[in-house]
């Protein structure tokens, strides 16, 4: 996730990439998506795979993927995430996702797995994180 | 927005000096506030620093906190290595969150480059084995994102008894975890086979795991928890007791499984589909599940299912194409389950609400799936036409995934496409890079015989007004196809002008030389080419390739030029002052290429016999470009000199018209290249025997080659290197009767090959090898193809063969002729590969051709 400046906001690798080489990459796939108008599509080819991108007020995220993967699923999938974000945060602004970071990190891992899509249904994906809240109260 | 702008800067905390640490709230708000880069990497640094003590003095109960703050910097791309030990640490410590964050840590910074991370594999195994379900969850998610393979194989037997543990919620995890391992350890696909289709067949028989009941324990404490509210109790599987703390707090059951668990059937089917892609074994294995597969989907269709997993109306859309992916594995090169599926499609296809993303993703999964199986034709169609609507959407996205099927598809189905062109030719406007090339490459994959004018016309206007870095790929997609499919060479001269003066800039090399030798064998359009050559001259000499044209055909034509009547386009008058002035100016100008000038002079050399008045002009010009500092130009010019003055009486022979150049066909550039290094291995050779006047023009052009440049420009004259290269064509006679005895290498019920094979004597290297497809069976062959592969030393050109269907009962039978060049006498050997239809069959054949005569490469 990137806004608009460029700033990364969350990244999650399902590959090894070299830490040096991840900054370039991120550069560069923000490059690519910031200079995309509205006109264009969101799939974009970067080098041997591909991109999907949606824009979300100021907030980019973007998925890269191997040629495999249907894209216009991925592009679905983005959207369940944000709305499952959306859910836990009760209207996730992007500063809400700075914040709390870490949260977002265990909704990302219980949605994907390895690259794999684990779970779409956001009452099941929340309850862990609900479940640690609680906790962390209590 | 703004509020919280406010409300953050009045907490904007001081730089501190010595301070208990931060939570990591504030370290975000100070890297926030820092202004420039320099003060970021400062206050990165001054927390590191605290990090790095912190972690020295092994402050356990901060720890975490620490580490999250460390991950943050290092998702900021700061180095963050010391933390390894730390999630080392972490991961083994007691504390939930400790945990959390020490396997967020692990999956971070280790990876399997560092040795460190062996060290976390005690831990998950405790963890594994515990029976925790958040931490095995968290172990298994640390394990799949960053396991390597010793720690996969050390740790498969604790995730296959997970992979039957009743809780769906370790389960789905666990079988994704699975999934990695096998693409780190492919050996383990055995261990995770069996499992799979017992976890189908569970799922498939609506075997209700019930209501699990969840052990969630925050490590210090155990919570019992009993599921759900009242609506959702169903029987009580396990229960579970303990004697410590027991908290019982109803809330949404995130944990049951009502009578299927997408989640699990999810991560079931990704792990077959695994299992499928790496060994074929499996493969086979799984095809008897495909009736379960359909009928599981059928069900996700038809019954508008649960609310649970809909998105926007579609029911579990991530799960259907997950499905539909793996049906697709299953099911290519494969008729039998090809066949149980096509309903199933057919049915997917048809109700799939197609308002939404959701919807059209599943479709468009629909139609790979589709096109990659063994599917009815009227399901082809079928597909297509999804495509063909989809690409009429007013989602750019959707019509991207569509332009690019139908690229694939264009080559299996093409006359389904083509109902689509006009669509399709309508989306070369689009404003999106991407979707217009995608558009431009479809358009000239679908250009054929019928449609080629009109197609050319909107492909002509697009080349105008397309981006440049299309532009190359569409004039030489243009060039090419006006190849294959011109209808009369005059259409073909004026389309190739027409992109020379659009975007000379952009064409390949070679298209020079196509150009001169089709104009060349076109006799009767040499006055009508040579004129609008001129015009198109005369208006503008800075596009290259055009220059190089006009000249050279200024040069061969230029009587023509002069007579000044021509019926195809209105008669002008042309002087020949003014046509040396034009060639003047070519050789002056700046914007010409070394190789242009070349063209010019030479043409301007021709115009000395083909003009008739006095040649004082033109040999002025060449004695000013003798002491050029060209040294290719220079030397070009002493010889035309040289021509003049001593040589004058053979000028004329030398400089009359060119031989025409011989070609193979217009798809000859696969093998017009192939004899072009063919051509280079015998012009070593001695000089073909013709007239003296081209072999004068020989030596001439091949001391323009040995003074060549080093770039690759287009041959600079292109007939006598031409007639070298071609000269392994011109056997358009029939080749002297072969010693060498004929060979039968197939035989199958009743089709027959037969090979024979010719050497002719003038070219030693050379073998005609003509193969001769005979049917005497009672049922046609059709679409007989028939391809060759010889080993590397050899070369290798195919001929188009004469027809691709033999008729029965002793039809016409096919024949086609191989060229082989074998410079080095290397052993011959030849594989051949067949296919035909024969009695409503198709028919693949592969095969050495063994036997060979010793004769044939010796």
């Amino acid at each position: 996730m990137v806004n608009k400046q460029g700033q990364t906001r969350l990244s999650k690798y399902y590959e090894h990439v070299d830490i040096n080489k991840r900054t370039l990459l991120e550069t560069e796939v923000i490059k690519s998506c910031l200079s995309r108008s509205n006109e264009q599509c969101s799939f974009i080819e970067y080098k041997d795979f591909k991109l999907i991108y949606r824009q979300y007020a100021a907030l980019f995220i973007v998925v890269g993927v191997n040629d495999t993967e249907n894209e216009m699923a991925i592009y679905e999938f983005i959207h369940n995430f944000v709305e499952v974000l959306d859910e836990y945060f009760s209207r996730v602004v992007s500063l809400m996702i700075m914040f709390n970071l870490d949260k977002v990190h265990i909704i990302l891992d219980e949605m994907v797995l390895n690259g794999c899509i684990v779970e779409t249904n956001r009452a099941r994906i929340l309850a862990p994180l609900l479940i640690l809240d609680k906790m962390s109260e209590s | 927005m703004p509020g919280q702008r406010v409300f953050l800067h009045s907490r904007t905390l001081p730089v501190r000096m010595v301070a208990p640490s931060l939570k990591l709230q504030d370290l975000i708000e100070e890297i926030r506030g820092a202004k420039t880069q320099a003060q970021e990497r400062e206050v990165i640094q001054k927390e590191c620093a605290h990090i790095r003590a912190s972690f020295r003095d092994g402050d356990p109960v901060h720890r975490h906190r620490q580490l999250a703050k460390l991950l943050y910097v290092h998702m900021l791309g700061y180095p963050a290595h010391f933390g390894q030990m730390e999630c080392l640490k972490l991961i083994a410590s007691s504390r939930f969150t400790d945990k959390r964050v020490g396997y967020l840590g692990a999956m971070l910074l280790l990876d399997e480059r560092h040795d460190a991370h062996l060290l976390i594999t005690n831990s998950i195994k405790n963890d594994l084995s515990q029976g925790i379900q958040p931490v095995q969850g968290l172990a298994l998610c640390t394990l799949s994102t960053m396991g390597s393979a010793e720690m996969c194989r050390d740790l498969a037997p604790e995730v296959e008894k997970l992979l039957l543990q009743p809780s769906p919620y370790v389960r789905k995890k666990a079988i994704l975890t699975a999934v990695h391992m096998i693409r780190k350890v492919p050996e383990l696909s055995s261990v995770f086979l069996p499992p799979c289709v017992h976890l189908l067949h569970e799922r498939h028989h609506g075997k209700a795991v019930g209501l699990p009941i969840l052990c969630f324990s925050s490590v210090d404490r155990r919570i019992e928890n009993r599921m759900g509210t009242p609506a959702h109790r169903r029987r009580v599987a396990h229960t579970h007791r303990h004697t410590r703390n027991r908290l019982s707090c109803p809330w949404p059951p995130p944990f049951t499984s009502p009578t299927l668990t997408p989640g699990i059937l999810l991560g079931t089917i990704t792990l077959i589909t695994e299992l499928c892609e790496r060994s074929p074994a499996a493969l086979k294995h799984f095809r008897k599940v495909v009736p379960q597969l359909v009928q599981i989907l059928r069900t996700l269709v038809t019954t508008g299912y649960s609310t649970e997993h809909s998105i926007s109306g579609v029911s579990d859309p991530f799960l259907q194409v997950q499905i539909l992916r793996l049906l697709r594995i299953l099911g290519r090169n494969h008729e039998e389950s090809s066949e149980t599926m096509n309903d199933l499609l057919a049915q997917v296809a048809t109700n799939t609400d197609t308002s939404r993303n959701a919807g059209n993703a599943v479709l468009f999964e629909t139609v790979l799936t589709i096109m990659d199986i063994h599917s009815a034709a009227g399901l082809r169609v079928l597909a297509v036409n999804i495509l063909g609507r989809f690409l009429l959407n007013s989602d750019r996205n959707i019509r991207y995934v569509a332009l690019t099927s139908l690229l694939r598809l264009v080559q299996s189905d093409h006359s389904a496409v083509q109902r689509h062109r006009p669509t399709v030719v309508d989306c070369l406007q689009e404003t999106d890079a991407s979707l217009s090339r995608r558009a431009l490459e479809l358009s000239l994959a679908l250009v054929n015989s019928s449609n080629v004018r009109a197609m050319m016309q909107e492909l002509q206007a697009f080349l105008e007004s397309c981006p440049p870095d299309l532009r190359a790929d569409c004039a030489s997609g243009i060039l090419l196809a006006a190849e294959r499919f011109a209808p009369t060479k005059r259409w073909h001269i004026d389309t190739i002008l027409h992109v020379l003066t659009t975007a000379g800039t952009h064409v390949r090399d070679d298209a020079v030389a196509n150009l001169t030798q089709l104009i060349g064998g076109a006799q009767e359009l040499h006055a009508y080419s040579v004129r609008r050559l001129y015009n198109a001259l005369a208006e503008d000499i800075s596009q290259q390739p055009l220059v190089q044209v006009a000249a050279w055909c200024i040069g061969e034509y230029g009587d023509l030029l002069l007579e000044g009547n021509c019926e195809e386009i209105e008669p002008l008058q042309v002087d020949e002052e003014e046509v040396l002035a034009l060639l003047e100016k070519v050789l002056q100008s700046h914007m010409s290429l070394p190789a242009t000038r070349g063209y010019a002079l030479t043409a301007l050399m021709k115009l000395s016999t083909r003009l008739q008045g006095d040649n004082n002009r033109i040999r002025q010009v060449v004695s000013i470009y003798r002491s050029c500092l060209d040294v290719e130009l220079q030397q070009r010019a002493v010889e035309y000199d040289t021509l003049f003055r001593k040589y004058d009486h053979m000028r004329a022979a030398i400089l009359e018209k060119m031989p025409l150049v011989e070609r193979d066909g217009p798809q000859a550039d696969e093998e017009a290249k192939q004899s072009k290094e063919a051509a280079q291995l015998s012009e070593a050779a001695p000089a073909p025997t013709e007239s003296q006047a081209s072999q004068l023009l020989d030596l001439l052009d091949l001391l323009d080659r040995a003074s060549g440049d080093a770039q690759h420009p287009p041959p600079l004259d292109p007939s006598p290197g031409g007639a070298l290269v071609y000269l392994l064509d011109l056997p358009c006679a029939p080749p002297p009767p072969a010693p060498i005895p004929d060979l039968k290498v197939f035989e199958r019920e009743g089709v027959q090959l037969n090979l024979s094979f010719i050497r002719p004597p003038e070219n030693p290297a050379l073998l005609l090898i003509t193969i001769t497809a005979t049917n005497s069976s009672e049922g046609d062959v059709t679409n007989f193809i028939c391809q060759a592969a010889v080993p590397k030393s050899l070369q290798l050109q195919l001929q188009a063969p004469s027809g691709n269907t033999v008729p029965a009962r002793g039809g016409l039978p096919i024949t086609q002729l191989f060229r082989i060049l074998n410079p080095n006498k290397a052993p011959l050997r030849l594989k051949l590969r067949l296919t035909y239809n024969h009695f409503h069959q198709s028919v693949q054949e592969i095969f050495e051709v063994n036997n060979l005569p010793v004769e044939s490469w010796q």
